[in-house]
């Protein structure tokens, strides 16, 4: 945005189309994929197929990827969104998995009658490799997800804080998990 | 088919059981929301499912797009029961409350 009031800028104009076209195209790109996201929740929730519903999810939807689409998709490239969506979505059933398994964990600890001396919750505190915030994000929800442990602050330089019930949830932490959101968010 | 959606829907209520009992079980704040928010993840993912396949029984365009709104449920308590919980913790954490350990008490 700044660079057209730059005087470098304005004795070279061949320079300033490129970027002009790429962000134009930046902008299609980023209009269609959440035009089409918006629309077909619009049919989900509508559960109408008349002319008349079809057009007004067409309209409203053409109105808002216009106006928010840039904010669906901000730093990444069109093109590799589509392959980290598969990716995440290859992990979910991992942690899906994970969530169960931690479930069953405290569902035993509840109900266990002995369980004050089986619980013992502390803090612990690790550094992780993760750098994006994507990634960090991911992560920190995923170990909140996990029944055990929450995350309780992630600092800048990537040190989680994180609240565990008992020894053996802490324990697995970060180990299988990081390593499979590093595979995720490749950087 | 029936029997697929009793056995999810009353294991799904065997978690929301548990999930009620660790909140009156465990010892402070900070642990009590490790079955408060997390315990009916896999509740609401379990007696949804069996929402989403008792509606499925008789397959038509409607029930198939209820079913697909009953898995958007789910997605959405997915993203959002974490952020909350996280945001509990914080809120906890810098008011200034210290979480309870076993060395305390002893």
């Amino acid at each position: 945005m700044g660079k057209d009031f730059q005087p470098t800028s304005r004795n070279a104009p061949s320079e300033e189309n490129p970027s002009k076209t790429s962000r134009a195209k930046r902008f299609g790109a980023t209009f269609i994929l959440s035009f089409v996201i918006l629309f077909v929740v619009w049919i989900i929730f509508s559960g109408r197929f008349d002319g008349f519903h079809i057009t007004l999810g067409l309209i409203s939807s053409a109105i808002v990827a216009a106006f928010s689409g840039d904010l669906m998709f901000t730093s990444h490239e069109p093109r590799g969104i589509f392959r980290l969506w598969i990716r995440l979505f290859a992990y979910i059933p991992w942690l899906i998995y994970q969530i169960f398994l931690a479930n069953l964990h405290v569902m035993y600890l509840v109900f266990h009658p002995k369980m004050m001396e089986l619980i013992n919750p502390q803090i612990i505190e690790f550094d992780s490799e993760l750098k994006s915030d994507y990634a960090r994000t991911t992560f920190a929800n995923s170990i909140t997800l996990t029944p055990g442990t929450i995350t309780v602050n992630v600092t800048v330089l990537g040190r989680f804080s994180v609240h565990c019930i008992d020894d053996k949830s802490g324990q697995a932490l970060p180990g299988d998990m990081e390593s499979k959101i590093v595979k995720v968010f490749p950087e | 088919m029936k029997i697929i959606v009793m056995i999810l829907l009353f294991s799904g209520l065997a978690f929301f059981t548990g999930g009620s009992i660790g909140i009156l079980r465990l010892p402070d704040f900070y642990s009590r929301l490790h079955p408060a928010g997390k315990l009916d993840t896999a509740g609401q993912l379990l007696t949804l499912s069996a929402i989403a396949v008792f509606v499925l029984q008789d397959f038509s365009l409607h029930n198939f797009l209820t079913a697909t709104k009953i898995v958007l449920i789910v997605i959405i308590v997915y993203i959002t029961s974490p952020t909350a919980t996280h945001a509990i913790v914080d809120a906890g954490v810098r008011a200034g409350l210290k979480p309870w350990t076993k060395e305390d008490q002893s």
